[in-house]
Parts: C-alpha cells; sequence; structure tokens
C-alpha cells in the first residue's frame, strides 16, 4: 500500500469548485441517500420526476470527498431529462469516465452516486406500486455496494458502543 | 497522473499569500539552515567519516562537532548516546525492535500508550509474531495517558514502555516523568522510551531532569532538513542494530552518515534554543489566536486535545462538523492555507485518526479534523489571513453537504 496526493482531474476539481445542481429541491418526487457519515461519505439526491417517468431535475447534497461530490454532481447533469428506465442503466463505470477518471481509492465514490441514483428509482415505483418489466428485484452492483457500505458504519457504531460502555 | 497535479498546481495561481501550517508532515527549511548546510555538499568535509585522508577527517569533526551540540540541547551524558538515524520513524523502530531484541530472555512484554505515533503502534503490531505481546493504556478525553493503568500494566515479564513526550497531532504534554516513576517503581528493569520529536525544542525538555532510557528526535520538526533524526540511548542501556551492513562512526546505525543533514539538524537545534522563550512565546501568541479566532467565528467546532499549558506551543488541531476534511483540505488549499486533516481514504472507508478514536471522537467528528503547527517564522498577518479563510471554506463544504447525514 502507498499513498499517493490523490491527483484529481480537472474535471473533478472544477465538479469540486462549482458544484452542478447543489441543494435541497422543495418539491422534489422522490429523495434517496446512500452512505453514512462514519465512512466519511454519504450523499442525498433529489429527483422531480414527471408522470412520464421522466427526470425533469435532480439535484444533490453530499457530504464527503472531492470525488464523492464531482461524481454526485455529474449523475443529477447526467440524467437530466432521461427516462427512468435510461437511467437505471448507468454504470458506475459511466460516471467515473464521464468525470473523466477517478484514483482507483475512489472508484467508491461513483458507486455510491449510481447506488443512490438506483435506489430513487427503486423508491419512486416502489411508491407508485408499480414494477416495470426491466426493473429487476434483485439489487444492482451499486445499490449491492452502498448496502454494504451501510452495514460497515453499522459496525463501526456497534463497536464504538460497545467500547464507551467499558 | 502528473499531468493531472499540473492542473491542480495551476489552479492555484494568483493566490494573494500562502500559509503553510502543515509542520506534522513536512516543514519549511529557513535559508539559514541551507546556508550552514551547503559547503558540506561540495566544499569541505564530503568524504566518509571513516576513512583515513582529510575529507574523510573533516566529515568525522564535523558530525563529531553537530553531535555535542544536539547532545547539549538534549542534555546528554556522553556523545555515544547520539545515534543518529533517517528520522523518526526509524528511530522509533530502533527504539522498539532493538530493545525487544537485546530483551527478549528477560520478558515479552511492551507497553504503549494508544496514542502514540505509528512507528511505535505499528513495529509492536510486527513485534507480535515474534512472540511479544503489547498492552496499550488508555487515554481521556483530552489524551493524558491514564497512570494507574499504567502502573497496573506494567510487571516483571514488561521490557519496554514507550510515551510520547508530546502527541504530534493533539498536542498533550504527558506527564512522562510521573510515568517514568510508576514504571521505574514497578520493575526497574523495564526500559523507557518517549518519542520527544514533538517537544524537543519546543517545552522545556532535558535528560538530565527527565532520565529516560530512550528518546526520539526528529529534525524536520524543528524546521531542519527532512531525512535526519536522532535516537538517544543512555549510556549502559542494551540496544541491538535492526539493519545490517557496513558500520560507519556509529554502532547502532550502518551505513555512510549524511554530513549536510547532519549539520542542519545541529544549526536548526541552535535556531530552535536561541531565544527559546521568545520563539516558544511566539508559537503560544499564534497557536490561542488560531484557536480562539477559529471558535468564536465558527459555529459546531470542537479542539481536539486540552488547552493552555497542558498544549504543546504550536499545535491546534479541530474538528469542524458536517464537514469532510479531504474536501476542506483542498478548498483552503486553493485558498493558499495548506494543513492536513486526521482521516486517511486508504480502503473503502475513510480511515479516522487512531489518536482521535482514542479520546472518544465519533468518526464523523474525526473525519472533520484538521491539524495546524504555527512555527516561530508565521507572522500575524499569516493568522489572520487564516482566519479569513477558514470561515469562509468551512462555510462552502458545509452548504455542500447540506442536511445530509444530520439526523
Amino acid at each position: 500500500m502507498s499513498r499517493i496526493p490523490l491527483p484529481y482531474n480537472p474535471k473533478v476539481l472544477d465538479l469540486f469548485r462549482n458544484p452542478k445542481n447543489l441543494g435541497k429541491m422543495e418539491d422534489a418526487t422522490v429523495i434517496a441517500v446512500a452512505g453514512n457519515p462514519l465512512c466519511g461519505d454519504m450523499i442525498t439526491f433529489y429527483l422531480k420526476i414527471s408522470n412520464q417517468d421522466v427526470i425533469e431535475k435532480a439535484s444533490f447534497e453530499s457530504y464527503g470527498c472531492a470525488a464523492n461530490i464531482a461524481t454526485s454532481s455529474i449523475v443529477t447533469e447526467m440524467i437530466k431529462g432521461m427516462k427512468l428506465e435510461d437511467a437505471w442503466k448507468i454504470s458506475w463505470k459511466s460516471v467515473t469516465e464521464a468525470v473523466g477518471g477517478l484514483p482507483s481509492i475512489k472508484f467508491h465514490c461513483g458507486i455510491l452516486a449510481v447506488g443512490a441514483l438506483k435506489r430513487a428509482i427503486r423508491k419512486y415505483y416502489k411508491n407508485k406500486d408499480v414494477s416495470p418489466e426491466w426493473l429487476e428485484e434483485e439489487l444492482s452492483f451499486e445499490e449491492k455496494q452502498a448496502l454494504e457500505e451501510e452495514e460497515l458504519a453499522k459496525m463501526i457504531s456497534k463497536r464504538l458502543k460497545t467500547e464507551e460502555e467499558k | 497522473m502528473v499531468e493531472n497535479v499540473k492542473e491542480l498546481l495551476k489552479a492555484h495561481e494568483g493566490l494573494k499569500r500562502e500559509v503553510y501550517l502543515d509542520i506534522e508532515n513536512s516543514s519549511i527549511v529557513p535559508k539559514e539552515v541551507i546556508d550552514a548546510m551547503l559547503p558540506y555538499y561540495y566544499k569541505r568535509a564530503y568524504g566518509n567519516p571513516t576513512l583515513t585522508h582529510k575529507p574523510g577527517w573533516e566529515a568525522f569533526e564535523t558530525i563529531m562537532e553537530s553531535k555535542q551540540k544536539i547532545a547539549k540541547f538534549l542534555g546528554c551524558k556522553t556523545l555515544e548516546e547520539v545515534n543518529f538515524t533517517p528520522g523518526e520513524t526509524e528511530a522509533n523502530n530502533l527504539a522498539l525492535m532493538g530493545t525487544a531484541f537485546a530483551m527478549k530472555d528477560k520478558g515479552k512484554k511492551i507497553v504503549i500508550s494508544e496514542i502514540e505515533p505509528i512507528s511505535v503502534l505499528h513495529v509492536t503490531e510486527m513485534l507480535q509474531k515474534y512472540g511479544f505481546n503489547t498492552t496499550k493504556i488508555p487515554v481521556d478525553s483530552e489524551g493524558f495517558t491514564n497512570l494507574e493503568k499504567l502502573s497496573e500494566a506494567v510487571d516483571k515479564e514488561t521490557i519496554l514502555v514507550s510515551l510520547s513526550a508530546v502527541n504530534s497531532e493533539i498536542g498533550t504534554v504527558q506527564p512522562v516523568k510521573e510515568a517514568l516513576n510508576i514504571v521505574k517503581d514497578k520493575n526497574s528493569e523495564t526500559l523507557f522510551h518517549s518519542d520527544a520529536s514533538d517537544t524537543y525544542g519546543k517545552t522545556a525538555f532535558n535528560l538530565q531532569d527527565l532520565t529516560v532510557d530512550l528518546a526520539t528526535v526528529s529534525s524536520y520538526k524543528i524546521l531542519g532538513p527532512r531525512g535526519i533524526g536522532a535516537l538517544y540511548v543512555k549510556e549502559g542501556v542494551n540496544v541491538e542494530k535492526i539493519l545490517e551492513g557496513q558500520i560507519g562512526t556509529q554502532k547502532l546505525w550502518p551505513g555512510v552518515e549524511n554530513t549536510p543533514l547532519i549539520v542542519g539538524f545541529a544549526k536548526a537545534s541552535e535556531l530552535a534554543f536561541r531565544n527559546f522563550e521568545k520563539n516558544v512565546n511566539c508559537m503560544l501568541r499564534l497557536r490561542d489566536k488560531l484557536i480562539d479566532g477559529i471558535i468564536e467565528s465558527i459555529s459546531d467546532v470542537r479542539l481536539n486535545g486540552p488547552k493552555g499549558d497542558k498544549r504543546a506551543p504550536d499545535n491546534v488541531n479541530i474538528s469542524f462538523l458536517r464537514c469532510e476534511g479531504e474536501a476542506l483540505t483542498i478548498e483552503l488549499s486553493l485558498n493558499g492555507v495548506y494543513v492536513s486533516s486526521g482521516s486517511a481514504c486508504t480502503r473503502r472507508i475513510l480511515q479516522p485518526s487512531h489518536v482521535l478514536v482514542a479520546i472518544g471522537r465519533k468518526y464523523d467528528e474525526a473525519h472533520g479534523s484538521i491539524l495546524m503547527k504555527v512555527t516561530r517564522y508565521h507572522t500575524d498577518e499569516d493568522i489572520n489571513y487564516v482566519l479569513e479563510v477558514i470561515p469562509n471554506a468551512v462555510k462552502r463544504i458545509r452548504g455542500i453537504t447540506g442536511s445530509t447525514g444530520v439526523e
């Protein structure tokens, strides 16, 4: 293992300095979160979805590093005007590409951003009590990874609590 | 990858001021120190100090004179007590492994505090593979070692206790003298090591008064060049060397002595101790100005480590809640303020500093921690600038966090 000075590319830096679609959305149709502050990154997505299942607006808030902020921001850009069925096809790899690449240690940021997006889509259909054919019941890779990270956070906080009791 | 870094650097163009506060991880070397070192690269004493020619004898003379200066500041009895190493990491490795190997027939137990530096902590973990065991003594919410627990832990099996004089992350000035008495009362044969890298040149520290068996000092922590430090080994204490190679003027560390770095270390020591009180008072004033300024202007912050006399004069460590540390260090850098964060992204999850966890900080509190150290070269204008930049940076990063993670 070695440490490098996280050579973020100009695109990531630009999104970090001037994030697009930042902030809470008051009239969001669906809100989804992924991650946990204990793990150092957490994302909230706000989506405004039309009756035709098209994403009209998307915004985000994020507690995390520059890569976390940049990937969240780019996802909201990518999905604007997209049908949910197409948005579902977005993978963490395409998000990583869209920000011009990430240091491998930061891949999980893109994964978490897509995890939050897929959760939002799933939640939207669950709220509507509709299950489109293309929406697989099995969790996507990104959703699973987000869940795993949250489980880790739970373990950490449990461990910290036991230590406090000692 | 380098291309990206070039672009990152370009993003810093046009800064109106730059303030470097990351002395924990590397330092600016004052020109006086560089000037003192330069002749030893090409003018004189460039020889190997063990060899029989003029440049070699010059090197020997130079090294011994530098050693004499450092030995005097440390309060050593003999010059042989000072062993130059390439830095704090190596000196701590030598102290821990060297005593473990030398004492292995007397016992297998090593006692350290929970907040020792990584170069102590990880060595004890490595030594476990060779049959040694470690007891870690807890610290309180300000980082002070629990002396009762220390007393309980030291037994006839205990070969070594290692306790830093000052914690480099949160600045806690440990009660080393009391700890030393407790340890020697319980077992007079137990050796006592103290990493004094954050004490030497910054607080009153003298081995005539604090009679530890081994002590680590580092050059860059007192604004000397990187790549040089020393382990003090008290006369009569048996430590085994941990590296093999061509033996030079020192018994415990093989290889060719680096004369210019040794000269630089001695010069940096002289500068730190010349006007010692004035230097310390300058750091104290700037430290408190920085701490108070941040606490007064920003809500939801936590000072990590103690306040006042029991805190190292240069150390500022503050957690900014709802503000992720790496994002904050980048934002500050883009504004010319250079600091480090207590958490490092080494895997999928951010690893909080073990020191902050040991004093009871929650992970998200640790993730938002920033470490800064002031020096005698910083000015009021520098600190004013930092106090102007930090609130805006925190505000911007908190703006991105929004309500995420707020319960």
